[in-house]
């Protein structure tokens, strides 16, 4: 015996530890869930932290309304299978009810107006801490962020001011109002999720392998066709075999091309690929340099 | 694969950022898309060459001042182990965001500016370094191109480190001598340095032994969350959840639980694979004992015959990171140490230590920010620990303000208090 333990392996102790850890220190966690390879990790791995039971918190999901349906499938049979319980809270009512104001144009998304509705149900419900499938390696401000990331009762978060996060110590007190994000992803790359996902067999929505679907180019981009996006003028639908890298807002998430159908096939292309997986597929964090930072001080995921 | 954690250090500008940049181009560890990023603000900025700084430097603020202010962390691999890298700010302001980076480092990169030599501040991190007992040490002797690469200005840094790094406590010591903007040295062997007969840095970082860094022999298992499924099929269970922070435990063995002092018998270690027939750290694990006895989160399960020391008056060195306050004697804190916490008041302010000399000033009223000093902790209730060099996990404490909720201070026990 060597003692020794694969970094897959290592990088789910440190998750278990933390979700646990939150699970006994805060009164209402919930744990978001997209459906996206992260969230469906981030379960898996909740799920084990507490087995035999289930995890002692609900799962939330942020629905934007423009939705891959085959993602919302997904996400209704996970629920179903594992017996967790699912919370919606849902963009369109946030417009409904006049908390935000759709965005116009063929460009328009409501990817940054996911923020209210997420803000707005952490405060209904009352949650003091909120699972993220974030990980440090997607994005330059999310490099930056500590595991227990503290929210003012705002929502926002202050890079210049964090809280000191040492060892595996970690420091949830908050007043009322505020609460803590936490990222028990943080230190996973895009290769471990997938590795894990192989050696787990974690179930994911199928639009992440290879399938065939009708597309267009935009912004360098492969942007489906979806009822909720309208092509500009020089825009040509055209057929192709595709996966995604990441799921969001099907408006600004964007598919790459790609044979790849299988686990195995997935991670080899990943091996291999020189490009983030943000810089594949988000229209998103495109805006400006500091895109991400902005909207993550304002109270995004 | 194996896993390295490690941390940058060292004085602003030194260079810390622009060789975790070359490190992670040279190694082909970062994308197209990221390096595209930086080429366009490099050049939106009128920068000469490309700023390989600005693949960490990821904050708004920090672009603006050139400047790292909180540690970023990044990940690569080579074919033979897995990184994790945190690179931390050089100024002094954010040194407890040094601390951060190297809270959990397996090995710790001080660089030094070979025009300036060793300032304070390299002093300052490379004895932050040793206290926080990060298990190995590179000096990298950065900007060797602005000396002409010459080997008399290496080998006298590397002379006067080392007369000083004896009053530390550091095992295992390397120097390399490296240009990280022209990649001296970093992934490649350097041209312009023939006189060096050692590896380059990432060779050093591949191959260096980190298996005998953990301690299999003192066992401890902090109970972190009691899982109690309250669903028919498992009706009767009742496992203690946590993640080992020492030595093995086995099924069979006896075990002793604190505070209570009972005793049982292991009769599983579960988890969600699978029973196993060995935990050691760091695995997350839940045990099953054979004697229902009440237990908590906050309690401590270790061998009859090797257990953690226990008390409420503990001997620390603490590291304060507060700009608001001080730390002086009285104050109360609450304080976190493996799954426990309490309330923790300053009972004795012992000595502040000079970072630049190691002396000790015995006359301080308090300790500011940055500051580093000897303290005795009174606690509310008894905490179960080992010395910091025996076992970083069981060694470690954090104190939080009890007004603001930040964390004030990092602490590593020196032993109990007599
Ligand atoms: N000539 C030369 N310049 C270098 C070298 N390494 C870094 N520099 C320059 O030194 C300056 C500071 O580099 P950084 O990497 O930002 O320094 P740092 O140590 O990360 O600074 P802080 O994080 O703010 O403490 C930049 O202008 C670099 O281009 C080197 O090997 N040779
Ligand atoms: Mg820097």
């Amino acid at each position: 015996m060597d003692y020794e333990l694969s970094h897959l392996k290592m990088l789910e102790a440190e998750a278990i530890h933390i979700i646990r850890e939150v699970a006994a220190e805060f009164e209402r966690p919930c744990l978001l869930f997209s459906g996206g390879k992260d969230s469906c990790v981030m379960l898996h791995v909740a799920m084990k932290a507490f087995w035999p039971a289930k995890p002692p918190f609900p799962i939330m999901h942020v629905d934007t309304g423009h939705n891959f349906d085959e993602v919302i499938a997904f996400r209704d049979q996970t629920v179903d299978r594992l017996g967790v319980r699912l919370i919606v809270a849902s963009v369109q009512e946030s417009i409904d009810a006049g908390r935000v104001v759709e965005e116009t144009g063929p460009r328009a998304s409501r990817n940054r107006l996911q923020t209210v509705t997420l803000l707005d149900a952490i405060e209904e419900h009352g949650f003091d801490a909120v699972f993220g499938g974030a990980r440090r390696d997607e994005e330059k401000a999310r490099a930056k962020e500590r595991v227990y990331s503290f929210r003012d009762e705002f929502g926002q978060w202050d890079p210049k001011n964090q809280r000191p996060e040492l060892w595996s110590l970690y420091n949830g007190r908050h007043r009322k109002g505020e609460h803590i994000r936490v990222f028990p992803l943080s230190n996973w790359t895009e290769l471990d999720i997938w590795q894990y996902i192989e050696t787990e067999q974690v179930l994911l929505p199928h639009i992440y392998y290879a399938h065939e679907r009708e597309v267009f180019r935009r912004d360098g981009m492969l942007l489906a066709l979806t009822p909720f996006i309208e092509l500009l003028d020089d825009e040509e639908l055209f057929t192709t075999t595709v996966r995604f890298r990441t799921i969001g807002d099907a408006t600004c998430t964007g598919a790459v091309e790609s044979s790849a159908s299988t686990i195995e096939q997935v991670i080899a292309e990943t091996a291999a690929t020189r490009i983030t997986e943000r810089g594949a597929t988000r229209a998103d964090d495109r805006i400006s340099e500091a895109g991400m930072e902005d909207r993550k001080r304002e109270g995004y995921f | 694969m194996e896993l390295l954690r490690f941390a940058t250090a060292g004085s602003v500008d030194d260079g810390k950022s622009t060789l975790i940049g070359r490190l992670l181009y040279d190694s082909k560890g970062i994308f197209e898309d990221q390096l595209e990023s930086i080429e366009r603000t490099s050049r939106d900025r009128g920068d000469e060459y490309t700023n390989l700084a600005l693949l960490t430097d990821g904050l708004r603020a920090e672009r603006e001042q050139g400047i790292t202010i909180d540690v970023a962390y990044r990940y690569f691999a080579t074919p033979k182990r897995k990184f994790i890298i945190a690179d931390t700010p050089g100024h002094i302001q954010y040194t407890r965001n040094m601390v951060t980076g190297c809270s959990t480092a397996d090995l710790a990169l001080v660089l030094v500016d070979a025009r300036n030599g060793i300032v304070e501040q390299s002093r300052r991190h490379a004895f932050i370094a040793s206290l926080l007992r990060v298990p190995h040490l590179v000096v990298c002797v950065n900007k060797m191109d602005l000396v002409d690469w010459d080997q008399a200005t290496f080998e006298a840094i590397k002379e006067e480190f080392r007369g000083w790094a004896t009053k530390l406590d550091i095992t295992d010591l390397t120097f390399i001598p490296i240009s990280a903007l022209q990649g001296d040295n970093v992934v490649h062997r350097s041209a312009n340095m023939g006189w060096y007969e050692g590896p380059p840095l990432l060779h050093h970082l591949e191959e260096v032994f980190i298996a005998s860094d953990r301690n299999l022999i003192d066992a401890r298992f902090p109970v972190q969350y009691v899982i109690r499924p309250m669903s028919g099929d498992h009706h009767d269970y009742r496992g203690y959840a946590g993640t080992m922070a020492g030595g093995v435990l086995k099924p069979g063995d006896e075990v002793v639980v604190l505070p209570s002092g009972f005793s049982s018998t292991i009769e599983a270690i579960d988890t969600a694979d699978g029973p196993v027939d060995e935990a050691f750290a760091p695995m997350a694990v839940t045990v099953r004992l054979a004697d229902e006895i009440d237990i908590s989160r906050g309690d401590m399960i270790s061998r009859p015959h090797n257990r953690p020391q226990s008390g409420q008056d503990i001997e620390a060195m603490v590291c304060w990171m507060s700009e608001q306050t001080q730390l002086t004697p009285r104050a109360k804190y609450t304080i976190k140490h493996t799954t426990r916490s309490a309330r923790a008041m300053v009972q004795g302010m012992h000595y502040r230590l000079d970072v630049n000399t190691l002396h000790r000033d015995h006359d301080v009223p308090a300790l500011g920010l940055n500051e580093i000093g000897r303290v005795t902790l009174r606690t509310t209730a008894p905490l179960f620990f080992d010395d910091y060099r025996r076992n970083r996990d069981t060694g470690s404490f954090i104190l939080i303000d009890e007004t603001t909720n930040t964390t004030v201070a990092a602490g590593m026990i020196l032993g109990a208090s007599q």
